[in-house]
């Protein structure tokens, strides 16, 4: 139990004053702006902005730019922010299907309307550090061809034939389950489980996703679709009495197809997963889905033996800044806790060489 | 027919809201200190707030919640009579006033083309020409795979 100790203020004061000292670095080297932080380092923005919950590239870039570039602490910040201003209301569900593409691939087909875009990617990249960027410099302009065509989703071609089950169809009846507003409760349906997912750690996805991919808790999961791209956003304004669009945000989608399913009374057919998250956010999404898929055990009458499909171990331990909270309290005063753990400790053991007949040692620290 | 009427009026505003809620408030400034703008009052202080962007399981299927985003609101009453609302992500608490402002104008017969002529016109013209940009930049990274047969020779 961490008690509440006073003293130190003044302590506490000049470690924040040090700490902003430390943050700027030395003054001899140019002070790093919000819109580099936005410009250059945005998958890390993107990063902050999916698991801190909120779309705002300049309060994400602030966060990274206070937090030094710890990206949990930035999380952190961005959450506590969140929680100053109020809430207007929900968006209408978004249609990625419209999305203004910037890169899409399928793993499953190549050959899918629209074709295969990789836009700005690490892939096919050597991961050779490249000297070039020690030095300021401008890139070459990029290439341009003839403007993109229309681009479905690569599961709504698989669902005209039947080969991939439908998305849960809308419930009008039902209200969008929203972990911010109520306590978490299992078992938690899709819509919770992927919120938690959207704001979970991407590092504990990935790595809960990678164990289904070893084996714990097998999906055989193909990437069907990512894209990338700007998708429009409206918000149902009462006071307007209409849908009014509130402009455009920057989101990935992953499509995992997962092993097929079917019963005596069902055909078989491709299962799947999904993934979404702000920005480019392409480990964040595939992990996402993977985990996503991995949950629907329970759904899909599956045997639950894995970590990535206990929906209460991965939702209590998914977000990052519950997690850091509850392992970083440990730094705080537990004076009081830890001085009657001692004195117990000491009670046990003279209580220990008695029995034991033997001269208890002296204690050190006594 | 008067039906109809309000909602030609309703895709108009809507398709001027979504303009300009693309744009820099910068931009939108810029383009209004072309026009002699009409007297109008505050009905809401630009105000921030948040809205909780909903997706789709699957893409497609019922919605779930995938994080918030910062707003910017406002309200305005021209001396006419028009009323006017403005919406956009963000901070921008002035680009918020303004939407509302052209919002107010595009729903007046007096004013509704020169905001077209002088606002929206221009500020749909640069996002069009960025989006093909972008378009055609993403185009020129499309590849054909072929798929090496395994197990000849």
């Amino acid at each position: 139990m961490y008690v509440a100790v006073k003293g130190g203020e003044r302590a506490i004061e000049n470690a924040h004053r040090l700490l902003a000292h430390e943050r700027r670095g030395d003054r001899e080297v140019a002070e790093i702006s919000l819109p580099q932080i936005a410009e250059q380092l945005s998958l890390g923005v993107d990063r902050v902005m999916t698991e801190g919950s909120l779309y705002d590239r300049e309060l994400a870039a602030l966060a990274i730019k206070q937090a030094r570039g710890d990206l949990i602490e930035a999380i952190f910040l961005v959450r506590a922010f969140r929680a100053t201003l109020p809430r207007f209301g929900a968006t209408e569900p978004v249609d990625t299907g419209t999305m203004q593409v910037r890169r899409r691939i399928s793993s499953t087909f190549k050959d899918i309307p629209g074709g295969q875009v990789l836009g700005p990617t690490f892939d096919y990249t050597h991961r050779l550090l490249d000297p070039q960027l020690a030095e300021v410099g401008a890139p070459d302009a990029p290439a341009a061809s003839e403007p993109l065509t229309a681009m479905p989703r690569v599961t709504d071609i698989l669902g005209r034939d039947g080969l991939i089950e439908p998305s849960p169809e809308v419930d009008a009846d039902a209200a969008v389950g929203d972990l911010t507003r109520e306590p978490l409760n299992f078992p938690a349906e899709r819509d919770l489980r992927l919120q938690n997912l959207a704001r979970a750690d991407e590092g504990f996805l990935l790595a809960l996703g990678y164990s289904t991919q070893r084996g714990y808790g097998r999906t055989h999961p193909f990437a069907g679709e990512i894209r990338f791209g700007e998708v429009e956003v409206e918000f149902l304004a009462e006071d307007a009495g209409f849908a009014v669009p509130l402009g455009a945000i920057a989101m990935t989608e992953c499509q995992m197809v997962n092993q097929f399913k079917g019963s005596a009374t069902e055909a078989p057919c491709f299962t799947r997963g999904y993934g979404l998250a702000f920005g480019q956010s392409e480990r964040k999404t595939m992990s996402m889905a993977l985990v996503d898929r991995s949950l629907r055990a329970r759904e899909l009458a599956e045997e639950i033996k894995a970590p990535a499909q206990d929906e209460e171990f991965v939702m209590s331990h998914s977000d990052n800044v519950q997690a850091t909270g509850f392992v970083e309290h440990l730094k705080l005063p537990h004076y009081v806790d830890f001085q009657s753990e001692l004195g117990l400790l000491r009670k046990l053991r003279a209580e220990f060489f008695t029995a034991a007949g033997a001269e208890p040692l002296k204690e050190a620290a006594e | 027919m008067g039906a109809t009427v309000e909602d030609a009026i309703r895709v108009q505003r809507k398709a001027a809201m979504s303009v300009l809620a693309h744009a820099d408030g910068d931009a939108i400034a810029r383009c209004l200190g072309a026009i002699d703008l009409p007297a109008h009052t505050d009905l809401r202080e630009p105000e921030n707030g948040l809205v909780m962007v909903r997706g789709r399981i699957g893409g497609d299927g019922a919605p779930f919640n995938l994080g918030e985003a910062t707003v910017s609101r406002a309200a305005v009453r021209l001396a006419t009579g028009e009323v006017g609302f403005g919406y956009t992500l963000g901070r921008d608490l002035e680009k918020a006033r303004m939407i509302a402002l052209c919002d107010a104008m595009v729903q007046s017969r007096a004013l509704a083309d020169s905001v077209e002529a002088k606002v929206l016109a221009p500020l749909r013209a640069a996002m069009l020409a960025d989006r093909a940009r972008k378009s055609a930049e993403a185009a020129a990274t499309r590849v054909d795979f072929y798929t090496m047969v395994r197990g000849e020779g």
